[in-house]
């Protein structure tokens, strides 16, 4: 074990109960600065990517306003590809990933398994400062002559070479995904660390919370995947610039090679996103069902089931280029039907008998679910090669994506709801919070069932006007309508935070929740507890709050064994 | 619906349970035996060539597994917070495992996943098969427009943007298309085909065609390729083989050489700049 652990904290006590729970220390913007407190960067992180939501949503916005009218003039063509590439990139590379894999899961998974921080809090702040670096140089394209990238999230080669797409912008972007990219990288390594060395006593790997097993997976997916992407990255920067001809016909390269390197990062990257999400839902749904997680090893083995098949199925984005093994892909990609369907039984079989309770957090949780079993059944069509040459590069691609980073969001707001008093201390307004469930789970519907339409009618991506085919505008209008709901409702989130700011102390325990981050204070102190329960089983606070509720098993009936200790154990 | 009905109070557990299962059971059932008599379209079309079919067939069947599954779910979802919604500080069964009830849903989605892979396996094998054929088509796709040329003959068509220029091809025939770019990724698509394809700088993607109706059908690039992907059109126009030996025989040498130089010199769209088409690619 590291040094922090082996040396005890020191709690000095005062009179009236208080721990001093402050390092002595800069404060303010210099302690932001030079923090290397877990739950700090995970709070800039948090913060940070929400403001990326916000910008790639407005980019949204824009882009569904072009589309409203068949000959939108709102942006010019070439406006038009830097917006969704923006779009795109923003909502991907500085949003989804970032809120989940270094935002929350930096917050909660030290708090979770009963660490003091995470394994390299240096490590974890030079993350940050990455991210942040790699933010603001991807956006910096937008001030170059030429305007930012504009080839598509994606980069496909030779549209991203030098002579497709010269200027700064498409460099910047190359730049701030290898910084945010290291970023990914650097965290995987301190997630996986801190999880396999930093457990608590008692705290074994199936006494781990599901939230932090799926961010275990997505550690070991981000050690597999990004170093791809950014060889990948540093290649196409070469054939920009050295003249290197990797991906270039001409030099004797290969442009579909972009596609093997990026997808073979691209698609596990789906899953470095999702699994965080799955992870929050699963905690939520168990919570807010009094209940304990149904299939608790089954849900790991599927998680585990998942992260494995998706390195083996990145070529089902690249059917229609008619050079990949159809079948092979196919197959694959149709397997992960399985465990994610799994998944989505152990969340109904974990709220079957239990007490429902429609907190914000639960409505999105469920929200989530209905919105991911719309996403993931229009992904087994893509996984059958006929029907993606039918439906590629049409908006029933993008319906089937959004339903799923839709799904995604709505989990992640769950999360914010169900885990932001914990960080902050403070519960937000559930009156305001399940209007903004309402806008936003009505406007991701409204806004992508009419895409899945006009993608069966023929509307390709990435296309700023469709004058040949005006009777497109209708959906169009619908589709744009439910963008402006969830602008709304992301809207109603904000001014949430502003009308709750420290209004509502939540104490320790608002939610009757199960697992360790629950045991110790909102927020919590410097390194996190001064004390902590036995540990059981994956719901060491459940089991200390309620010692005659343990969990059972398919046919044991009576309460009988060892019931867990109600003592506590100092922290280590 | 009716599965989310609160059971009569009184009902021992086991019975409820069994009735619970007899509904779960009996409503895919029913659903496939309703729909045996007309399968819903799903909002796809039968298209224009014989593999758009088989392409539409596939999505009929996986429409309705989605369909069965996605409700069967949803009604789950539905009922167990309706049933088991709040209603007090009761603290539940800790119930956490039912092996038998996981390896169920465990087993059954493989089996229906490898019934899935069959029918894609059928349909796949049909759309990518590539009979020998008389009749073949040289596509070249290049920013922002479509070249047709018709190997062994003199007859060429280019056209930029929304030239939309037309590719003829023959009625219940086998056309294999050469597929190929002069420059960036380009998507080959038409909607009434139900097909794409991309057309690649220095690979040459080949498959075939077979239309059933004649007609004129919309095509359009579908793989962003740069400023003006957007506008970059195509037609494909079925004719009968007479039509088609005819519109053949009407190019000459002299005609295809002015057709092609009046294609890349004349701009009917302002909105294109001129540029040049000069082929570095293969073919």
């Amino acid at each position: 074990m590291t040094d922090v652990l082996e040396h005890p904290l020191d709690v000095p006590e005062h009179g009236d109960g208080h721990l001093h729970d402050e390092h002595h220390g800069p404060s303010g913007l210099l302690k932001w600065m030079t923090t290397t407190d877990h739950k700090i960067i995970g709070l800039s992180y948090t913060v940070t990517s929400v403001i990326m939501l916000v910008i790639g949503g407005l980019f949204a916005e824009i882009i569904r306003a072009q589309l409203a009218t068949p000959n939108g003039t709102l942006v010019s063509l070439s406006q038009y590809n830097e917006l969704f590439t923006m779009h795109g990139s923003v909502m991907i590379y500085l949003f989804a990933g970032p809120f989940a894999f270094a935002g929350l899961a930096n917050i909660i998974v030290p708090i979770q398994i009963g660490a003091p921080d995470m394994a390299f809090p240096r490590l974890n702040a030079l993350s940050y400062w990455l991210y942040l670096t790699g933010s603001i140089t991807m956006l910096a394209g937008f001030f170059t002559a030429g305007g930012a990238a504009n080839f598509g999230w994606v980069a496909y080669a030779p549209l991203s070479n030098s002579i497709n797409t010269p200027g700064a912008g498409a460099d910047l972007w190359i730049g701030g995904l290898l910084l945010t990219g290291f970023s990914a990288i650097f965290t995987g390594v301190n997630l996986c660390a801190t999880i396999f060395y930093l457990r608590a006593p008692g705290m074994t790997m199936f006494r781990m919370p599901i939230f932090t097993w799926n961010m275990l997976v997505t550690g070991i997916l981000i050690l597999l995947a990004f170093p791809v992407l950014t060889a990948g990255l540093i290649m196409l920067y070469c054939d920009r610039h050295f003249g290197t001809h990797i991906y270039s016909v001409a030099g004797g390269g290969v442009p579909v090679l972009w596609q093997h390197i990026f997808w073979f990062w691209g698609h596990p990257e789906v899953y470095i996103l999702a699994l965080p999400f799955f992870g929050m839902v699963t905690e939520i749904i168990a919570v807010f069902s009094r209940k304990p997680v149904f299939g608790y090893k089954g849900m790991i083995f599927a998680t585990l089931s998942i992260a494995a098949l998706s390195l083996g199925v990145w070529a089902h984005h690249m059917f229609t280029t008619g050079v990949v093994l159809l079948p092979f892909f196919s197959i694959m990609s149709l397997l992960i039907a399985v465990p994610t369907g799994i998944k989505i039984f152990n969340w109904i079989g974990t709220m079957w008998r239990g007490e429902v309770w429609f907190s914000t957090a639960m409505l999105m949780a469920l929200g989530f679910l209905v919105t991911f079993l719309i996403g993931g059944l229009t992904g087994i069509y893509l996984a059958s090669p006929p029907l993606d040459f039918f439906t590629h590069d049409t908006y029933f691609v993008v319906a089937h994506f959004h339903s799923v980073v839709m799904a995604l969001v709505l989990g992640g707001m769950g999360g914010l709801y169900y885990w932001g008093p914990k960080i902050t201390g403070y519960l937000l307004n559930e009156r305001i919070g399940k209007a903004q469930f309402w806008f936003l789970f009505i406007g991701t519907q409204v806004f992508t069932i009419p895409q899945y339409l006009l993608g069966l009618d023929g509307m390709p991506r990435r296309i700023a006007v469709y004058p040949h085919d005006p009777q497109w505008k209708m959906l169009n209008d619908w589709s744009s309508i439910g963008a402006a709901m969830i602008g709304l409702s992301t809207l109603l989130f904000v001014v949430n935070v502003a009308v709750s700011w420290k209004k509502y102390p939540a104490g320790d325990n608002p939610w009757d929740a199960q697992t360790l981050e629950w045991f110790t204070t909102s927020p919590p102190p410097h390194h996190n507890f001064y004390r902590l329960p036995q540990i059981r089983s994956e719901r060491p606070t459940w089991d200390y709050n309620h010692p005659e509720h343990r969990s059972l098993a398919h046919g044991d009936h009576a309460d009988h064994g060892a019931e867990p200790s109600a003592e506590t154990v100092p922290a280590p | 619906m009716e599965i989310s009905t609160l059971p009569p109070q009184g009902v021992t557990t086991r019975t409820r349970r069994w009735r619970r299962l007899r509904k779960v059971v009996a409503l895919p059932i029913a659903a496939l035996a309703l729909a045996g008599c007309t399968v819903p379209s799903f909002g796809a079309k039968q298209g224009a060539t014989k593999t758009s079919r088989s392409t539409f067939h596939l999505w009929q069947g996986f429409s309705l597994g989605a369909a069965i599954i996605g409700g069967f779910v949803i009604l789950l979802i539905l009922y167990a917070v309706i049933r088991y919604r709040r209603k007090g500080d009761n603290i539940p069964r800790q119930s956490q495992y039912h092996l038998p009830l996981e390896m169920l849903y465990t087993v059954v989605p493989i089996i229906i996943v490898f019934g899935l892979f069959a029918a894609t396996i059928v349909v796949e094998n049909q759309v990518v098969a590539d009979p020998k054929t008389n009749v073949t088509i040289n596509v070249n796709a290049f920013q922002w427009g479509w070249k047709f040329s018709y190997p062994g003959t003199s007859a060429v068509v280019v056209g930029q943007t929304t030239q939309a220029p037309e590719m003829v091809m023959p009625v219940n025939t086998d056309v294999h298309i050469n597929l190929t770019s002069t420059d960036v990724i380009h998507g080959f698509y038409v909607k009434e085909f139900n097909f794409s394809r991309y057309a690649l700088p220095g690979i040459r993607n080949q498959f075939t065609l077979h239309a059933v109706q004649t007609g004129t059908f919309f095509g359009q690039c579908t793989q962003l390729c740069g400023l003006y992907h957007s506008l970059m059109y195509f037609k494909v126009k079925v004719v009968s083989p007479s039509q088609y030996a005819t519109w053949i025989a009407g190019f000459t040498d002299a005609t295809t050489a002015q057709a092609a130089s009046k294609a890349t010199s004349q701009q009917t769209s302002s909105l294109v700049p001129s540029k040049s088409t000069a082929s570095s690619g293969a073919n």
